[in-house]
């Protein structure tokens, strides 16, 4: 029963990145019918932005600090870096999604190369302070810390995006784009401005969910290609919550995270066939598309 | 008089089909001018050829300006109102979130909207998914008529509802025309009676009649250019 | 003017395939463009990098069978390419069949799998049919990590065992020659089988599914079987291209053979050549293989070394070269290099490719 309890804990954390990875995802493709390879990129970039910080800030600022500025410094990274993309590289394609899903793959190939040039193929470690790596015992359970931050930061996201759509004008100009992007231009909105927005927004996310999958789940430990294998997931993720939807982001992570967790453990566990929660999660998919085509919460035709 | 909408040689193609093949008219400041044609001629993309909403080639007019190339919302703040064929609310927003999008600048006439369909003002935390048919085209009505554009693009504004609803709604049209220059596709020959002064017929992409809606009391011209039969 | 006629593209076609037939009998000395180690033409470096030039262009104009012409953009080729490298690896390697059976059962399993998967993702379209395939890939991907039963070797990969295969093409060293032209082999067979589908009736019902699925649905032709067509014969041909893999390389390790970075290089060689113009994906692919194996060489050397990190970093980076000059084409050539050679009667058509490979995606959903 232990045992389940804490994987129930670590699994939910993993959603709570999956959701960080995925709603970005969602809400760009809603929007903008571009299915967004750079995100892996924009994940990876926030956790070598925050290895920067976390090495290259004098120590004397104390480990807590560092984190603490190495996570915001990630998420700046990755809403800056999908900015700058959407501005540059993706407004000139507007009317050719091919086009702009093809230039998000050479983006995130090329700038994979570079960190990959830049920072060695090899794994980097990022300092953090010891009560991120101990677990707090809460009634007969030893629950990671690291976990407690990703949850945290994972529901934050989660109201903060609800209340954003749900009450600003931008919000709604999203919401309205994701439905029916034509009808939004037809009242004389500029879409674009939006289109930039949600890239930003997107690539916060994803900075934020490349940082804490480095503390949480890898050790500390930054590479160059984790973003990718980190977005194989959140595709799972969007898929199975329906392209467009940030509360079917939010289940079908929370859903994917856990499966992944009891899976790995209890199979794969006793088979030692470590890849069956990966694997496993990829059933969940051809499951729901069986069931939903349109995934859990897509619009219907 | 100058003309609203000047169109010529509109040519538009869609996933490889020429669905407008040279089109000219044009739309005269004030009133009601009905475009009518069978199921499928091109009303619609013409509408939207107008709109920006489609690729087209030829001359497009719009309130004075050569908006051909021009985005969407750049055409659509020279003050044009857009009610689509499909009514096309945002139905996970609410009839308020719906109303409060088309807003342009300070002007939104509330008051106005309210008097003329006063159960979007008691439904206004409803979404607008779950309205009737008919409460989903009140909405997308009043998103056009908010802002008191000079020029109402009007597609289908009948279709599928209720003779007593369509009579209410051609009641708001009338009086929207008073202001607004109205382009209205219709299929509706009651409604375009009442509401029109002059119309334009197309079939298969060109234009086929351009005249005055009593053209619409000879049978024989109403079987020939609509395929209907005479005049109701 | 209308040029390349059908002749002349012949004609250019038979003259290169002749000179690369008796390439390896040429031991021309070529200092600075070669990407073996020694600057000799038939040089067991070169050859072996031609040959996986060859190979990936036989999986390319395959792929370009799907997207190009069907405009079914699947991310999954990896998963039959995949395929054929590891069951004809373990049939050869741990069951110790000979070469026949293997690549029969290599077809096999290559030709369930494709009608099967297949069937399931063409229920849905667009780009929920790109993450359905792409995610059946990525679920071979974890299975062969996983080493089941021991069969794949895991994170190590699996070395192919020559004890049964014919003398003439066991070990990949001693018979770089004789490989090179299997794999040139296996690109002619899969250039034809290409060329007479997409000239068939088959193929000009491929290119109007691509240009309007609905309307075929109201002629009353099912496109579904059709679809299913070119997806089974494209991974077909795939999975031929992971057989030649292997046989050139001899050890087959996931991240390279079965992960989504192949599925995006097939695709980035076919969009830089130009889609659906099949010459297109062969040049598209040799470029881009020969680039990354020259460019990897050159990263190494002295001169590169030397060079101030500013520059060092990205031009020691084929990952990074590739991908910039791959933007730069969707940026400024979309119709590819085929594009850029003939530009009057390809632009159109590649242009139209890449829109209406998107038509109804945002549609998506069921079938």
């Amino acid at each position: 029963m232990n045992i389940f309890l804490v994987l129930t804990f670590s699994g939910v954390a993993l959603g709570a990145i999956y959701f960080l990875a995925a709603s970005g995802l969602s809400l760009i493709y809603g929007l903008m019918d571009v299915l967004n390879f750079a995100h892996g990129l924009f994940m990876t970039l926030g956790a070598y932005a925050g290895y920067e910080i976390a090495t290259r800030l004098p120590s004397s600022l104390g480990a807590p600090t560092l984190v603490i500025l190495a996570i915001i410094g990630a998420t700046v990274v990755g809403a800056l870096a999908a900015g700058v993309t959407e501005l540059i590289l993706i407004r000139p394609l507007y009317g050719k999604p091919i086009s702009q899903i093809l230039i998000t793959i050479g983006l995130d190939l090329a700038g994979v190369g570079l960190l990959m040039g830049g920072f060695g193929s090899t794994a980097l470690q990022i300092p953090v302070p010891l009560w991120l790596i101990e677990p707090t015992h809460i009634g007969g359970l030893y629950l990671p810390n690291a976990s407690f931050l990703a949850i945290g930061a994972g529901v934050l996201v989660l109201i903060g995006l609800e209340m954003f759509l749900a009450l600003t004008r931008y919000g709604i100009i999203i919401r309205a784009g994701v439905e029916n992007r034509e009808m939004v231009r037809a009242l004389g909105i500029d879409v674009g401005r939006a289109f930039t927005l949600v890239f930003v927004i997107g690539g916060a996310m994803a900075g934020l969910a490349g940082i804490l999958y480095t503390i949480v789940f890898s050790g500390d430990l930054v590479s160059p290609n984790q973003g990718d294998s980190l977005l194989i997931f959140a595709f799972i993720v969007v898929v199975i919550g329906g392209l467009g939807s940030i509360r079917g982001s939010a289940v079908a992570a929370l859903a994917v995270g856990l499966l992944q967790q009891y899976t790995s453990f209890y199979i794969g566990g006793h088979s030692g066939w470590a890849q069956i929660g990966d694997l496993s999660t990829v059933l969940l998919l051809a499951v729901v598309l069986e069931w939903r085509p349109r995934g859990l919460f897509g619009r219907v035709a | 008089m100058t003309n609203a909408v000047e169109i010529s040689d509109l040519h538009v193609s869609i996933s490889g089909s020429h669905v407008l093949q040279g089109v000219s008219f044009s739309v005269p400041s004030g009133g009601v001018t009905a475009l009518l044609g069978r199921n499928g001629v091109g009303k619609t993309t013409t509408l939207r050829a107008i709109l920006g909403l489609v690729a087209s080639s030829g001359r497009i007019q719009v309130l004075g300006n050569e908006v051909s190339g021009w985005p969407t919302h750049r055409i659509v703040r020279l003050g044009i109102g857009y009610v689509p064929e499909d009514r096309d609310v945002f139905s996970g927003l609410t009839v308020e979130q719906n109303l409060r999008l088309a807003e342009s600048g300070s002007g939104a006439q509330y008051d106005e909207v309210f008097s003329l369909f006063p159960e979007l003002k008691t439904r206004g935390r409803q979404r607008a998914g779950t309205l009737s048919g008919g409460q989903q085209q009140m909405l997308s009505i009043a998103r056009a008529l908010l802002n008191h554009r000079p020029l109402l693009l009007i597609d289908e504004p009948s279709k599928g509802l209720a003779p007593k609803i369509v009579s209410e709604f051609a009641g708001v049209l009338e009086r929207a025309a008073e202001h607004s220059t109205v382009l209205l596709v219709e299929q509706n020959l009651s409604v375009v009676k009442r509401l029109a002064q002059r119309i334009v017929v197309l079939d298969h992409g060109e234009v086929v009649h351009r005249g005055e809606v009593v053209d619409l009391e000879d049978p024989t011209l109403v079987r020939q250019l609509l395929g209907v039969a005479g005049a109701a | 003017m209308r040029w390349p006629s059908r002749r002349a593209g012949l004609l250019v076609g038979a003259i290169v395939l002749g000179l690369f037939i008796v390439l390896p009998f040429i031991g021309l000395h070529v200092p600075w463009v070669l990407p073996g180690t020694l600057d000799i033409v038939n040089s067991t470096g070169t050859l072996e990098v031609l040959a996986l030039c060859f190979m990936f262009a036989g999986v390319a104009v395959g792929y370009d069978m799907m997207f190009g012409y069907t405009g079914l953009m699947s991310l999954g080729p990896v998963l039959y390419f995949a395929v054929g490298t590891y069951v004809f690896d373990i049939a050869l390697t741990h069951w110790g069949w000979s070469l026949f059976p293997s690549l029969l059962v290599t077809f096999g399993v290559s030709l369930v799998l494709a009608v099967v998967l297949g069937a399931i993702a063409l229920r849905v379209h667009g780009i929920a049919f790109a993450m359905v395939t792409l995610a059946f890939a990525q679920a071979f991907y974890f299975l062969v990590e996983s080493n089941p039963h021991n069969l794949t070797g895991g994170d190590t990969g699996l070395s192919l065992s020559y004890t049964r295969m014919p003398s003439f093409l066991s070990g990949a060293v001693s018979n770089t020659r004789n490989l090179y032209w299997v794999a040139l082999a296996f690109l002619v067979v899969a250039y034809l089988i290409v060329w007479l589908v997409t000239e068939s009736v088959t193929g000009h019902v491929f290119v109007a599914i691509r240009e309007n699925e609905l309307r075929l649905d109201v002629l009353g032709v099912r496109p579904y079987r059709f679809k299913l067509v070119s997806f089974v014969v494209s991974s077909l041909i795939a999975t031929g291209g992971g057989i030649v893999y292997i046989l050139v390389i001899g050890t087959a390790v996931p991240s390279v053979v079965a992960s989504t970075t192949v599925t995006l290089s097939i695709l980035i060689m076919v969009v830089l050549g130009g889609a659906g113009t099949r010459w297109g994906a062969v040049v598209g692919a040799m470029v881009y293989v020969y680039l990354q194996q020259y460019l990897d060489k050159v990263g190494a050397e002295p001169t590169f070394t030397r060079l101030p990190a500013v520059l060092r970093v990205p031009l020691s980076e084929p990952q990074f070269l590739l991908g910039a000059i791959f933007v730069l084409f969707v940026f400024f050539a979309p119709g590819g290099i085929a594009g850029l050679v003939v530009r009057r009667r390809f632009r159109r058509a590649s242009a139209a490719t890449l829109l209406s490979a998107f038509q109804g995606l945002r549609k998506g959903g069921g079938g």
